[in-house]
């Protein structure tokens, strides 16, 4: 057996960002007694770097490095790009609340990066142990941040339960793999896949392979029945993380979907889609229905997040390039829709108040008419009306769905859109109608996070009213 | 088209714009903010002239059409034009903006420039919805339009108005997303969203009979048609003035010139096979909702009622010519309906925004809206018990007024289709007069009623001169309809060959 030196350039961007991390994980040590900021700024600009890197590197068509275990294409490069940018938002939006609640610490930009490069290498890896290897770089990295605020209960709590359900989760997954493995003697996506297609394999083993992924997979993207966590670690985490998690892991998670399902399991499609479609009608039914009693904002997003995944596997279940394109361009939508729906949260979160209650929100227009403008665009963006980006985001995938002749499928996932539109209507409401408590006037914590909040919603109604580059961008990456 | 210009885009997109800047700059500065907000639409109204001076009426091809690729991986375009059953509603809607804003001169003191920029952004967005020849781009603006009319209803609005406009929200929403999937899955079968591609496509009897019955959703919550009108009384009780007006005057036309754009002529064979269906619902509309008119103690309930019940002429003229082809076998006979429908549109256009603005101005002096407390209101205002009773007349159908054409000439084709649905149609002229008359009776004529009516001051000078323009349309409309009929009839004809023609 020949050793053969791999190629490291496809890797550079995660070279990289291991590398700075680390550096920076031991410059924070040194910095954090003298400027309270310096590894904030680092962590931006190494996420700069990281993002200009993949930029210029970008790869139009696959590459496989590493004995064929890890892969960069258009798809992984734009996701890259996304969680890159997301990423600087959650940042952003992150530090003055760390400050105000006095749990301001290197470590959750340190943790932060790495949990990025965990998305990264999930987002490339093509064989199942890279996938598992990035899985759990991302994933300890969150319920780290989740346990941050040690003084804080349902933090703690929120924490504990968010490990030992993901610990489950990936218990599963890795079951699932094993069984593929042992199926197809390969853990190589494309391999599998030839060896799938050839016939010579068992069935019965690989089939219950598949529904032990799916399994893990629901678990991570938190789709119905496999949803338990969801509500509770983004109603316990401090808010902060919140923004994290319910952002950019969305990506992550999406891409190793595919990953695993569309290159890895092609030939099982029959196996996994009408997984599928049980989960992602479960999904956008809960998602719809329970939302309707939430009085809590961070519970009410993360279960509207859930009827969103279902939106997201409507995509996958169409079970073509088109239908993975419109899936990832609803991903990527919603994440950056989530990112302004927390970022709001975490603008105006004091140390008082966390400001996660709808009726927080009582009498906006009167307070601050500007943001209520803001947080207007962000739930009808969500509820999927025109002229913001969260329509088009609908409109794709639902156009692929009924492509695949899933007609009743968008019919009820249309039905299930109205039904939430009545929660986001009721934020509105509060916002609009209801009289303020006190009627002094709120602002974002720095000025700073008011441009910022404002960016990001009236990015959602830009891209509503110029979709046509971003939509194009998905379908060309697939 | 003069010289190129984009008349339709500037319609829609100035009010839009004046909009979004008198929301920023007009914080405060009521005087400011009603000032701008009126010379926009003013502006806006003498923009959308040329669409009547330069029309041609020779021809049903779209005109003043532009044509820019928006979405390209969907084929979605950016696509405007108007025909003869388009344009007349763009001016309604142009001409309608002025008394809006008018109306709300000395009234709303609250917020103002909120109010002004949410009305001037629906204006821009109707008129997008009129003029839009691309189905996502026709959704885009349909459906945002809802967004300003829940803001302006629940914020503006009266005791209930959280619940009417979150049931109007909700309604319309959950009627258009049918109209959606309808439209992406004509989009799978053409290859384009271009509405008259929808009319050129050939469909399969199953699938537009799904997709006529998705339309049919949409567009009849929007009418409204029985039984799912309910939740027009209380979206117009609750709903300030300007919003009454501009959801009766023109919102409810959005869902009759669906019919007409989408529903006749995507699906023909369908609508032939169901006509019945929209025939049965129209002629409940008529009669039943007319009875429920009569026993309202609101006036402004009343009202909506009674548009309900006028939209049943509009929705039954339109299904009628299928029965009317059948009987005398040639299609001009059933000119007469789809002609009076689109006239009693624009007619309803103006005197159900008439009524609505008379009760404002009663609803100004007295805070209530209660029948009972008014009586013998003409006694204290004179000037005003003259418009009054005019529009009421209007409302009930008299001749010479512009509420008798359409009617007549819907009611004329019913009985060419079916004597009893002329009959049952006719019935109308009766109860129409009879809850429109019994109310203006008890507010209007008799001894003033109390010390409040008493005290009541005539027409202030603003609302005479909305009060006089909207007379002087209704009036000319009643009298000298020919052109209005003249603009429509290529797009008509057109339109019935299409209806009538199978596509299967």
């Amino acid at each position: 057996m020949n050793f053969v030196i791999p190629s490291f350039i496809p890797a550079i961007p995660e070279i990289v960002l291991l590398t700075l991390t680390s550096l920076l994980l031991i410059a924070d040590t040194i910095w954090s007694k003298r400027s309270e900021f310096a590894t904030y700024y680092a962590t931006q600009l190494i996420l700069l770097v990281v993002g200009y890197l993949v930029l210029t590197s970008f790869s139009t068509s696959q590459i496989l490095t590493f004995d064929g275990s890890f892969v960069r294409d258009a798809f992984g490069d734009v996701l890259k790009l996304v969680i890159v940018v997301v990423s600087m938002g959650i940042f952003l939006f992150s530090k003055e609340y760390l400050l105000q609640n006095k749990f301001y610490r290197g470590e959750y930009f340190t943790l932060g990066l790495f949990g990025v490069l965990g998305m990264f290498v999930m987002v490339s890896a093509y064989n199942l142990i890279t996938m598992y290897l990035g899985l759990e770089i991302m994933s300890l990295a969150l319920y780290a941040m989740v346990a941050m605020r040690k003084d804080n209960q349902h933090a703690l709590e929120a924490a504990m339960k968010y490990f030992v359900l993901g610990a489950l989760a990936t218990g599963m997954l890795l079951y699932g793999f094993s069984m593929i493995y042992g199926a197809t003697g390969s853990i190589q996506f494309d391999e599998m896949a030839q060896i799938i297609a050839s016939g010579n394999v068992d069935n019965v083993v690989l089939s219950f392979g598949v529904v032990f992924i799916v399994i893990g997979l629901a678990f991570k993207l938190g789709a119905v029945p496999f949803h338990m966590w969801v509500p509770d670690v983004y109603h316990g985490a401090p808010t902060a993380v919140t923004l994290y998690i319910g952002t950019a892991p969305k990506i992550a998670a999406f891409a190793m979907l595919y990953r695993i399902l569309v290159e890895g399991l092609p030939g099982l499609v029959e196996d996994w889609q009408s997984l599928i479609v049980m989960i992602s009608v479960l999904s956008l039914i809960v998602g719809a229905v329970i939302t309707l009693v939430q009085e809590n904002l961070k519970r009410l997003l993360a279960y509207s997040g859930i009827g969103h995944i279902g939106f997201i596997l409507l995509g996958i279940i169409a079970a073509n390039p088109d239908g993975y394109s419109a899936a990832m361009f609803y991903t990527i939508v919603y994440s950056i829709t989530a990112l302004a729906g927390f970022g709001m949260i975490v603008a105006l979160a004091r140390t008082n108040n966390e400001f996660d209650l709808v009726a927080d929100f009582k009498g906006m227009n009167k307070r601050n008419p500007w943001l209520a403008l803001m947080m207007l665009f962000v739930m009808f963006s969500m509820a999927g009306i025109p002229p913001f980006v969260g329509f088009y985001a609908k409109v794709v995938v639902i156009e692929e769905v009924v492509q695949a002749g899933f007609t009743w499928l968008a019919v009820l996932a249309v039905f299930m859109a109205v039904i939430s539109a009545f929660y986001y209507l009721r934020v509105v409401k509060v916002m609009y109608f209801d009289e303020p408590e006190d009627d002094t006037k709120i602002e974002p914590v720095s000025n700073q996070l008011n441009w910022a909040v404002s960016f990001v919603s009236i990015a959602l109604l830009v891209l509503g009213l110029m979709p046509s580059s971003l939509i194009t961008l998905c379908y060309n990456s697939l | 088209m003069l010289f190129g210009f984009p008349i339709l885009s500037t319609l829609i997109w100035l009010p839009i714009i004046g909009g979004l800047l008198i929301l920023f700059l007009g914080r405060d500065r009521d005087t400011f903010t009603k000032w701008f907000a009126l010379s926009v639409s003013v502006v806006t109204f003498l923009v959308s002239i040329p669409l009547w001076t330069q029309f041609d009426t020779s021809t049903s091809a779209m005109q003043f059409v532009e044509q820019v690729s928006w979405v390209s991986q969907f084929n979605i375009q950016y696509y405007l034009g108007v025909d003869g059953l388009s344009m007349p509603l763009v001016l309604l809607t142009t001409f309608t903006q002025i008394l809006v804003i008018a109306s709300a001169w000395d009234v709303i003191k609250e917020r103002v420039e909120q109010y002004m920029g949410a009305f001037m952004i629906m204006q821009g967005l109707m008129i997008g919805v009129f003029v839009a020849l691309d189905g996502i781009l026709f959704y885009v603006f349909w459906e945002a339009l809802l967004i300003p009319m829940f803001i302006v209803i629940g914020k503006w609005g009266g005791q209930d108005r959280v619940y009417a406009t979150i049931k109007f929200f909700l309604y319309t929403f959950f009627g258009s997303v049918f109209m959606l999937v309808a439209f992406l899955y004509m989009y799978f079968q053409s290859g384009s969203f271009s509405i008259l591609d929808f009319h050129a496509m050939h469909l399969g009897s199953t699938a537009q009979i799904l997709i006529f019955l998705a339309f049919l959703i949409a567009f009849a919550v929007k009418v409204p048609m029985f039984p799912v009108h309910t939740w027009l009384p209380d979206a117009h009780v609750q709903a300030p003035t300007a919003g009454s007006v501009v959801l009766a005057a023109i919102m409810l036309k959005m869902g009759g010139y669906g019919f007409v754009r989408f529903s006749l002529p995507i699906t023909p064979d369908a609508s032939m096979e169901l006509d019945w269906l929209v025939i049965a619902l129209s002629l409940i509309a008529i009669f039943y909702i007319g009875l429920v008119a009569m026993v309202q103690k609101d006036m402004k309930k009343l009202v909506a009622y009674s548009s309900i019940s006028h939209m049943g002429f509009v929705t039954i003229g339109m299904f009628l010519v299928y029965d009317i082809v059948q009987n005398t076998g040639s299609i001009q006979g059933s000119m007469i309906g789809m002609e009076g429908a689109m006239i009693q549109m624009i007619s309803h256009g103006f005197i159900s925004g008439a009524m609505f603005l008379m009760i404002g101005v009663l609803y100004d002096r007295m805070h209530t809206r209660e029948i009972s407390a008014y009586g013998g209101v003409v006694n204290t205002m004179p000037w005003f018990g003259f418009f009054a009773v005019l529009f009421a007349m209007a409302n009930a159908g008299l001749p010479g007024t512009s509420g008798f054409v359409g009617e007549f000439m819907v009611i004329l084709a019913s009985f060419k289709a079916n004597v009893w649905y002329g009959i049952v149609a006719a019935s109308t002229l009766i109860i129409g007069a009879a809850y429109t008359l019994w109310m203006v009776k008890r507010v209007f004529f008799g001894a003033v009623a109390n010390d409040n009516v008493g005290s009541l001051k005539d027409l202030n000078k603003r609302e005479f001169a909305i009060m006089a323009t909207l007379a002087f349309a209704v009036v000319l409309l009643g009298i000298y309809p020919a052109p209005l009929i003249e603009v429509m009839h290529s797009s008509v004809a057109n339109l019935l060959i299409q209806a009538t023609t199978s596509k299967l």
